[in-house]
């Protein structure tokens, strides 16, 4: 009885997703569907219906290196995020209580700090009057300047600190939930900390690893404002070749087919990571 | 070790086999927390340096951004208040869209949670995560598909446009804490108001919004944050009249490297500290990042 009146209540609530649902599909479905219509035309004034521009893209050495690079760039910066980020995860959840509020803070206040500011940040530290160039030049290390900004490994390096907290808050609550008997246990039995990390912990916080990499692979693919800012002219990756094709060279169809592809590539991730991350439930529960 | 008193004679210190595996005990506890000691620091102090050097530069007073400043002054805040209308202006223009956006993308994202959260049938949640679904697109593709939208409906590009690209990116920030914090909610509370002859409307007034407004909070302020900073969406919409912060910071930087671009970071960092620590009072916003 109360179930089936609970039922009808939440059947009336339903029209209140209407206006959401409207506009999802207004202004984020239908310009999706645009968007792979114009990138199935061969020419800028798309007259002519085909796969020519993916033909185009994916039979050019330059453009398969963006977008070869734009993967290596996510990769890079998943690996670089996980190796600094797990540690800082695992030390927040064997801190004291006390510990655990100001570390939080200091956790999400680059979050929510403007991107730009983050990305001008490194661009100060980078630059040839910056800390670092400063530091070396005063240890003798060098004897004038190196140019650390616009290289690759400054756009990784730059991406996985911006990108940091999105892995240590999904693994944070990961390790929450390991049960902190588990450990012990393995701890008592003698299996040392290493190994218990490698057999215990890690495994257990597998939902938590994937959560984050998908996180932080999907948006350092796209960050725009890094790569351009961070990686100059030089180097180009996916997001900016996009702007240029559709802003600059008015090559509609063209730009649009690089947004499809980067929007493929990101949803073979995302499908990929959700399909371990279920294989990584059953082992946690099972 | 109980073997070595009963014998009554001390053994000579070289290392017994169980002394060895002691020693080898801590040396492996050692190495650990050494190890995850030292990049978790590493990580700690990496998270926070890029801000303090900002925060740091922003006060120089010297004409470029080198790093120890050759001298300290605000004489660039002054600038930045005294001689940067554009700034102040783009810095108005991106408050204004953020909070249109904000409140929009509230009122749109609320009616759908309570349409759809404690729904448990499986489409529910299908259409719950395909409306969540902008979060893992890249900004950039949403950007450009409205761009061509737009062009192919002949409205030009506004204000408006801008706002509801905006919207589209808004919303699922706020659905996503607003239905975590209505699964959260008891559902006999519910029952007894309803049972008790309240009307729909009376109950999500007295029981429901009370309940859920620290999630809508949370969700409001990170969805106005990520509008404010928003430089992916903003390229594509914006008329040339209308230039938001982020991407006149963007040609700031990219061009001429002014040291107001160091200020204004200085003025946003400040404001988000603030911000931060008054909605984490207030909302408790660092659990919804877990």
């Amino acid at each position: 009885m109360a179930a089936n009146a609970s039922t009808a209540r939440s059947a009336s609530a339903l029209p209140l997703s209407l206006p959401l649902g409207l506009f999802f599909v207004a202004f984020v479905l239908a310009p999706m569907l645009l968007l792979a219509w114009v990138s199935l035309h061969n020419d800028p004034e798309m007259t002519q219906a085909g796969f020519g521009q993916y033909a185009k893209f994916l039979g050019d050495g330059f453009n398969l290196a963006v977008l070869g690079n734009t993967l290596w760039l996510g990769l890079e910066v998943t690996v670089l995020t996980i190796v600094i980020g797990f540690p800082l995860a695992y030390l927040y959840t064997q801190a004291p209580g006390r510990w655990q509020g100001p570390l939080m803070l200091l956790i999400i206040l680059p979050l929510l700090t403007s991107s730009v500011v983050r990305t001008f940040a490194w661009v100060v530290i980078l630059g040839r009057q910056g800390i670092l160039n400063t530091a070396l030049l005063d240890l003798g290390l060098i004897a004038e300047p190196i140019k650390l900004l616009y290289t690759p490994g400054a756009v990784a390096v730059a991406l996985a600190q911006i990108e940091l907290p999105l892995m240590v808050l999904p693994l944070i609550t990961a390790l929450m939930n390991v049960d902190a008997n588990l450990r012990q246990a393995s701890l008592a039995l003698g299996a040392g900390h290493w190994r218990t990390f490698w057999q215990v912990t890690l495994p257990l916080s597998m939902p938590g690893l994937l959560a984050g990499s998908l996180l932080v692979f999907a948006s350092s693919v796209s960050a725009f404002v890094t790569q351009t800012l961070v990686g100059g002219g030089q180097q180009m990756f996916m997001p900016y070749y996009m702007y240029q094709q559709a802003i600059q060279a008015n090559n509609y169809p063209f730009a649009a087919a690089i947004a499809m592809l980067l929007l493929v590539c990101v949803l073979a991730v995302v499908v990929a990571i959700n399909a371990l991350g279920r294989r990584s439930k059953g082992f946690v529960h099972g | 070790m109980a073997e070595a008193f009963v014998s009554g004679t001390p053994r000579v210190p070289s290392l017994t086999p169980r002394a060895a595996e002691s020693l080898r005990g801590l040396i492996e506890r050692r190495s650990f927390w050494a190890v995850f000691g030292l990049l978790g620091l590493f990580a700690g102090v990496l998270l926070m340096a890029p801000t303090v050097v900002v925060l740091i530069t922003s006060f120089t007073s010297g004409y470029s951004l080198k790093f120890p400043p050759p001298g300290y002054s605000s004489r660039w805040y002054a600038a930045l208040w005294n001689e940067s209308p554009e700034l102040i202006d783009a810095f108005v223009l991106s408050l204004k869209l953020a909070a249109i956006a904000t409140g929009v993308s509230i009122v749109l994202a609320v009616a759908a949670a309570l349409a759809l959260a404690r729904r448990r049938e499986a489409w529910a949640r299908v259409a719950e995560s395909v409306l969540l679904s902008p979060l893992m697109l890249p900004a950039l593709a949403i950007g450009l598909s409205l761009l061509m939208l737009f062009n192919l409906a002949g409205t030009g590009l506004s204000f408006w446009t801008l706002v509801i690209g905006h919207v589209a990116i808004t919303t699922p920030y706020i659905l996503r804490t607003t239905s975590a914090s209505l699964l959260q909610m008891d559902g006999s509370l519910l029952e007894s108001a309803h049972s008790l002859g309240a009307s729909p409307l009376y109950v999500f007034r007295t029981v429901t919004l009370p309940l859920i407004a620290r999630g809508i909070a949370a969700g409001a302020f990170i969805g106005f944050m990520y509008s404010f900073d928003n430089v992916a969406v903003s390229l594509f919409l914006s008329d040339a009249r209308s230039e938001v912060l982020p991407i006149r910071m963007w040609h700031i930087i990219e061009s001429n490297l002014d040291v107001r671009a160091a200020a204004v970071s200085g003025v946003l960092i400040a404001a988000t500290l603030v911000l931060m620590v008054v909605m984490e009072r207030v909302a408790g916003i660092s659990r919804h990042f877990r």
